[in-house]
């Protein structure tokens, strides 16, 4: 049968907070028996756009990740849950009972992604309950995606296997998936957070003038290995993307016929701009 | 009895039946009859025909004849005309005409007569029914806001969500762009900004004004206590006692003071709707009532207005140019974006939500390469990417000079269109390459005033210079915002359009915009936009006269006073008695050079202040001056009309609740705002109209301001002037029939589902684009209809608006006007600013550059504070110690050097004020530069308001209030020197601020606040 995932693209999404402020909206002021209580004025993100800004000026980025319960079909907190008060619907969707939850304090924690927030008035856990109510009254995304101006965030009802096509086709990913919970929020461009860059920009000088040195080769190495290579833009800069942070050790080499090979090692901490990287100009009798 | 009398005395009975039938049919106009009893008459002058009705508890008793003592009267010089106004089809020409011309009249109470032309009006509006029923038990409304339209399910006269709008099948579909062998259509359906998105929440803010206050120490008969504006508490009035309190103010200042002693104003941004918006309902009041006009500067624009207009026109669009089908040719041709000051995913062109958004997404889909010139790493870069320029504050105009310098030594412009298209460039050129004053404005030159090394300029412009470019300069792309609200916005706009210039503007792929403006849909759809007037009978002063005013006859308003006060010098005409300014005119290039002063000769000095809304210490300079200026003997009464218990409105004698947009009855249209910002609908992927639905019953005893004015007309004996007899709905229905949309959908389908789409243009049919028809010597083909045909040098729509028809390099307005002006020359030259780091002195003391853009997730100072989840979100404020404070971003070295962490405490300071922020560390940011949204809507003095530290987070306390230059009227918000450091806690200001001193923490913690009555 169908059931239903959520699609994040991590590349689309700038932090507006729409998903946010509409799950704020639907949740702050309305009860939904049996699958949501209220949502306290403030604190509760069950939408929760973390930011993260990565290089030093002047090359950053800056990257953003939502997260919400991820309707998990292997879900810690099921299994922690008391009297059956957290419930995995046929259609994929986790459910925190409003009622049968209640005191239940316990589930915030089991909950590995920090998905659950306690609402210390009503004494109980709540998520994100995937606007399921809205749904089943025939609606056909969830509020978030309605609202997300780069279509970044997509709810999707199709069969597992297809989903699973999905994931393969376009290189999705979940959260933490050596928590093994089997989450039903898949992300694209997962890299764009949680992965570091590398970047210089490269002058020299031409004419005895320094310019911008646009199409210089620029090869990263590590271990003795080329592991990626890039041309220098029209400004000089160059990049390298999808990095681990803290990889140790790294050199850069640059080649232009223009000008002399030019060399520099660093160790990779966080995501890090190399700042100008001058070449010297060939001596004269080989130019 | 001739044929008309037979057929007015037959209507007349007619009426007598309707109202007894409305009443019987619906119990809402049952209530309605039972609130007021009286006899009204209506009759013609002589008598011959006559009817009266008496209202007695509810029940109706009407009989033909004269009644021998009516309470009101309403009478028509003839049956016959009689006959003609008394039938819904009535000719709304004639109406008018006739009252004009003093051929039908009203006697009596003002508030009865109304309250009696409501009500037969009614009988026709009361069984009207509107909304779509849903499955869920909700029923689903229509409101349109500031940031784009929302559904509004509501259940139990309860609103449940806030939606954007799906369109559905009977919808008009969406326009298709074919570029470069792809096709792109945008969603079927409208975007939503953030701060509207969050609506229910700040409709039911416990910061709402539910009932009339009065400061509890003001007493207009006795003891007013002016000086406690601002610290003395409320409590709460009747609506009468206040509307008897503030008319009585407004008689008493006119009569003991005269002309001009009342000032009126209100922000930039109402909630929305053409007519409860502030052009229309408070603009029509106030032109009733007399009063001293405030002169709004053209505070987004204003580089482009007092500079880039000089050098091409479009007064109109107040130094902006036109942007017709800028969207198609920029996908079809442009090769690079230059976003120059321009962060439209923050700033959403103002009124357009993301409507933008995924056409800017769709540069990634055509390959076309961007760059970001911005002080800030801002959002638009930050989601597109793109190499990133960080240019010193206000000193973009030296960059801009140097690429003009490559262009030149290289040959890398338009050199046609420059021959043939311009006048002036080799005065121009001889100043860029140092002929004039031996300074070659080479990227070398710029580099120490910018801070971008000469080799990155030198390559942008040869990428620019090379490949055809869009410039997509501020929010809007042709303009707004950013880089021209500075010490140097004028030189800024105004080299930006000479370098577009350079560049032979209108070619293929070489114009204004970043894909905000300048979408497929159709223009030749009429219907206004909220800068047209609605129902002000404003044609002074609104765009009013060009359409809207034949297609809505109305009753004429005319403010008789001509006293005006700039408003950035609000507090020195009341403070010192003396203000000046240049005027935000839009008809012509030489509109601006008239100098007007306050006072105005005879007129009398401003003794009360009529304030609508309360964003002012929010969002004018060097704030404090406001709060003074509202503290002192010199007024004798404030009253502010406001949605909020915030900003100023803490500082009122008498305060009146306004209800929002949502307990009202509207109509308006998606981003239309037209005047200034004609067709800004091109913003949109769907031109969309809405009747803004009464969602649910205005809130505790707030009323619409229609009503508020209404009322406080009728006791000033202008209630049917101010209403002409008609409710807010009645005036809806007139703005829908004065539209095209009859045309294309019935009232009565328009009622219930609440929104029209627009279709879209066949592809064949759509609009040429802009300045092609310049680029290639044509007649102006785009559907603008500016310049005004006088203003055409040699034939009509040949042309630009300048005295040469060319786009002007040397500017012979600026000529003509003061040729040896050293801050607006008729060449554009860079002069530092003069609140910067060429001025030694102040940056030893204030050593950083605050920039102030607006905000990203409020509207100026709509949905911040009010206690909405927009204070949770951490990019606008952070809840530090159970207070939400604004955030103040800095470069992460600077904060080091000042022992500054993350979401610490830091006190932003200078000579004008001091506000408490959390420090939020970035490298979005070059050191020496600190960046503040502007437009706090809380102002939390931690001491005596005025002199003392703020902790609500209105920056603008620091920003400087002086004009950008001195012959020009405009804001520099963005040349400010601060400091910044660890926040001790202190509620005073630094000693230097030569300011008295008087309250601590200490003092704070006594509660100098305001409070709301309980």
């Amino acid at each position: 049968m169908k059931k239903w995932n959520l699609i994040i693209d991590v590349a689309k999404c700038f932090g507006c907070q729409a998903c946010a402020i509409a799950c704020h909206d639907e949740y702050r002021g309305n009860e939904f028996p049996g699958y949501a209580a209220e949502m306290p004025n403030h604190g509760s993100r069950w939408i929760d756009i973390r930011q993260r800004e990565k290089g030093h000026f002047p090359m950053v980025e800056v990257a953003y990740l939502p997260v919400t319960c991820n309707h998990c079909d292997d879900a810690p907190c099921i299994k922690a849950a008391k009297d059956g008060a957290i419930a995995k619907r046929a259609d994929g969707i986790v459910i925190i009972d409003p009622v049968k939850a209640k005191g239940q304090r316990h589930l915030v924690d089991a909950c590995p992604y920090g998905a659950i927030h306690w609402n210390d008035e009503k004494q109980l856990p709540q998520a994100w309950p995937f606007d399921a109510h809205l749904l089943d009254a025939g609606w056909t995304r969830i509020r978030g995606s309605q609202v997300c101006p780069t279509q970044a965030m997509r709810s999707v009802h199709v069969e597992d296997d297809e989903m699973q096509r999905m994931v393969r086709e376009e290189g999705l990913e979940v959260l933490h998936p050596e928590y093994h919970t089997k989450p039903r929020v898949y992300y694209k461009n997962l890299d764009r957070y949680f992965k570091a860059f590398v970047g210089g920009s490269v002058a020299g000088a031409i004419g005895g003038v320094t310019e911008c040195i646009e199409g210089a080769r620029v090869s990263l190495h590590r271990g003795g290995q080329k592991v990626a290579e890039a041309r220098s833009d029209p400004y000089g800069d160059f990049k390298f993307q999808g990095l681990d942070e803290k990889s140790g050790r790294y050199r850069i080499e640059i080649l232009d016929e223009r000008f002399e090979r030019k060399s520099l090692e660093f160790d990779l901490g966080e995501s890090s701009y190399l700042g100008t990287i001058e070449l010297a100009g060939k001596p004269a009798a080989r130019a | 009895m001739n044929w008309g009398e037979m057929k007015f005395s037959v209507l007349l009975y007619g009426m007598s039946q309707a109202l007894r039938l409305a009443a019987w049919r619906y119990a809402a106009f049952a209530r309605r009859l039972a609130e007021k009893n009286f006899t009204a008459q209506i009759r013609t002058f002589d008598g011959s025909v006559a009817r009266h009705f008496t209202f007695r508890n509810g029940r109706i008793a009407s009989g033909s004849g004269l009644h021998p003592a009516p309470d009101i009267c309403i009478s028509v010089v003839s049956a016959g005309l009689g006959a003609r106004l008394f039938v819904p089809w009535v000719s709304q020409l004639e109406r008018i005409e006739a009252m004009k011309n003093f051929d039908f009249k009203a006697d009596g109470p003002d508030d009865l007569v109304v309250w009696f032309t409501q009500t037969l009006l009614m009988t026709r509006s009361a069984g009207w029914k509107y909304g779509t029923a849903m499955p869920d038990g909700t029923t689903r409304f229509v409101t349109n806001t500031n940031g784009g339209p929302l559904f509004v399910y509501v259940k139990d006269g309860k609103i449940v969500r806030m939606t954007p709008l799906e369109f559905d099948g009977d919808d008009a579909g969406p326009w298709t762009i074919r570029a470069r062998g792809k096709s792109f259509t945008p969603p079927h359906q409208t975007t939503i900004a953030t701060h509207s998105l969050c609506g229910k929440s700040t409709i039911y803010s416990p910061h709402r004004l539910l009932y009339p206050m009065k400061r509890v120490d003001f007493d207009p008969k006795g003891e007013r206590n002016p000086k406690n504006r601002g610290v003395s508490g409320y409590q709460r009035i009747s609506w009468d006692e206040a509307l008897d309190i503030v008319a009585g103010e407004i008689k008493r200042c006119k009569t003991q003071y005269g002309q001009g002693a009342i000032i009126a104003n209100h922000g930039s941004h109402h909630t929305w709707g053409n007519l409860g918006y502030y052009i229309s309902s408070a603009h029509k009041f106030f032109n009733a009532i007399s009063h001293t006009k405030v002169v709004h500067n053209p505070d987004s624009w204003e580089g482009w207005y007092w500079g880039a207009m000089h050098h091409y026109g479009y007064s109109m669009r107040l130094g902006q140019t036109e942007t017709y089908s800028t969207v198609e040719d920029l996908m079809k041709e442009a090769e690079l974006v230059v976003f120059w000051a321009a962060d439209p995913e923050a700033t959403s062109g103002s009124y357009s939500a993301h409507e933008g958004t995924i056409r800017r997404q769709w540069l990634h889909d055509l390959g076309i390469e961007v760059v970001h010139i911005d002080p800030y790493y801002n959002h638009t870069a930050a989601l597109l990417g793109g190499k990133w320029f960080a240019p010193k504050p206000a000193t973009d105009t030296a960059m801009a000079l140097a690429i003009a310098h490559v262009w030149i030594t290289e040959g890398l412009y338009d050199k046609q269109f420059v021959a043939k298209r311009s006048v002036g460039f080799e005065v121009w050129r001889d100043y860029i390459l140092g002929k004039e004053d031996g300074v070659p404005k080479t990227p070398e030159w710029q580099e120490p005033e910018t801070g971008i090394p000469a080799k990155d300029v030198r390559a942008l412009a040869r990428r620019w210079g090379t490949r055809k470019t869009y410039l997509g300069a501020g929010g809007w792309g042709n303009g707004h915002g950013g880089a021209c609200r500075s010490a140097t916005g004028i030189q800024w706009a105004r080299s930006l359009a000479c370098l577009l210039a350079m560049q032979g503007m209108g070619r293929p792929g070489v114009n204004y915009g970043h894909l905000q403006w300048g979408t497929p849909i159709d223009l030749h759809f009429y219907f206004p936009g909220y800068a047209d007037g609605g129902l002000s009978g404003d044609i002074e002063n609104t765009g009013m006269p060009i359409s809207l005013y034949q297609r809505m006859p109305q009753l004429p308003t005319f403010n008789p006073s001509s006293q005006k006060v700039p408003r950035l010098q609000i507090p020195e005409a009341i403070l010192e008695g003396k203000a000046e300014g240049y005027p935000w005119n839009g008809k012509s290039i030489e509109g601006q050079f008239k100098k007007f002063s306050y006072p105005e000769p005879g007129h009398a000095r401003i003794r009360m202040f009529y304030k609508y809304g309360g964003a002012s210490i929010g969002t004018m300079n060097e704030t404090n001056r406001y709060v003074k200026a509202y503290r002192t003997e010199n007024l004798d009464f404030v009253v502010n009309q406001s949605i909020w218990f915030e900003g100023e409105a803490k500082f009122a004698d008498v305060i009146l609740p306004a209800c929002t947009q949502v307990e009202r009855w509207d109509i308006s249209e998606f981003a239309g705002t037209g005047g200034y910002a004609l067709h800004a609908q091109t913003q949109l992927n769907h031109r969309v109209i809405f009747l803004q639905h009464k969602c649910i019953e205005p809130l505790g005893e707030s009323k619409p301001d229609y009503q508020i004015f209404q009322a406080l007309a009728s006791r000033l004996g202008l209630g049917a002037y101010y209403s002409e007899g008609m409710s807010e709905l009645d005036w809806v229905k007139r703005l829908f029939e004065s539209s095209d949309l009859p045309k294309h959908i019935s009232w009565k389908a328009f009622l219930k589902k609440g929104y029209f789409v627009v279709p879209p243009l066949p592809e064949g049919r759509r609009d040429p684009v802009s300045l092609r028809w310049f680029y290639e010597g044509r007649k102006k083909d785009v559907p603008e209809p500016h310049p005004l045909p006088g203003d055409y040098g040699e034939e009509y729509l040949k042309g630009l608006q300048t005295q040469s028809g060319k786009f002007e390099f040397e500017c012979s307005s600026l000529k003509r006007f003061d040729p040896d002006d050293p801050e607006r020359p008729p060449i554009v030259k860079y002069l530092p600013s003069w609140e910067g780091l060429h001025t030694k002195e102040l940056c030893e003391r204030y050593p950083l550059q605050l920039i102030s853009p607006h905000s990203r997730f409020s509207y100026h100072t709509l949905s911040d504070g009010k206690d909405s989840p927009i204070n949770d979100i951490q990019e606008h404020r952070v809840l530090i110690n159970g207070y939400y404070y604004w955030v103040l971003r800095m470069n992460t070295r600077d904060a080091a050097e000042r022992g500054i962490k993350q979401h610490d405490l830091v006190k932003i300071h200078n000579d004008r004020g001091a506000v408490v922020c959390a420090a939020h560390l970035t490298q979005r940011l070059p050191r020496g530069v600190v960046h503040a949204y502007e437009s706090s809507a809380c102002y939390e003095p931690l001491g005596e308001p005025g002199y003392s530290v703020d902790r609500g987070g209105c920056i603008n306390q620091l920003t400087p209030k002086r004009s950008i230059a001195k012959k020009v009227t405009g804001t520099a918000a963005n040349s400010c020197l601060v400091q910044v450091t660890p926040w001790d806690g202190s509620g005073e200001l630094l000693a230097a601020a030569g300011a008295a001193v008087t309250a601590s923490t200490a003092a704070h913690k006594s509660s100098p606040q305001p409070a709301m009555a309980k």
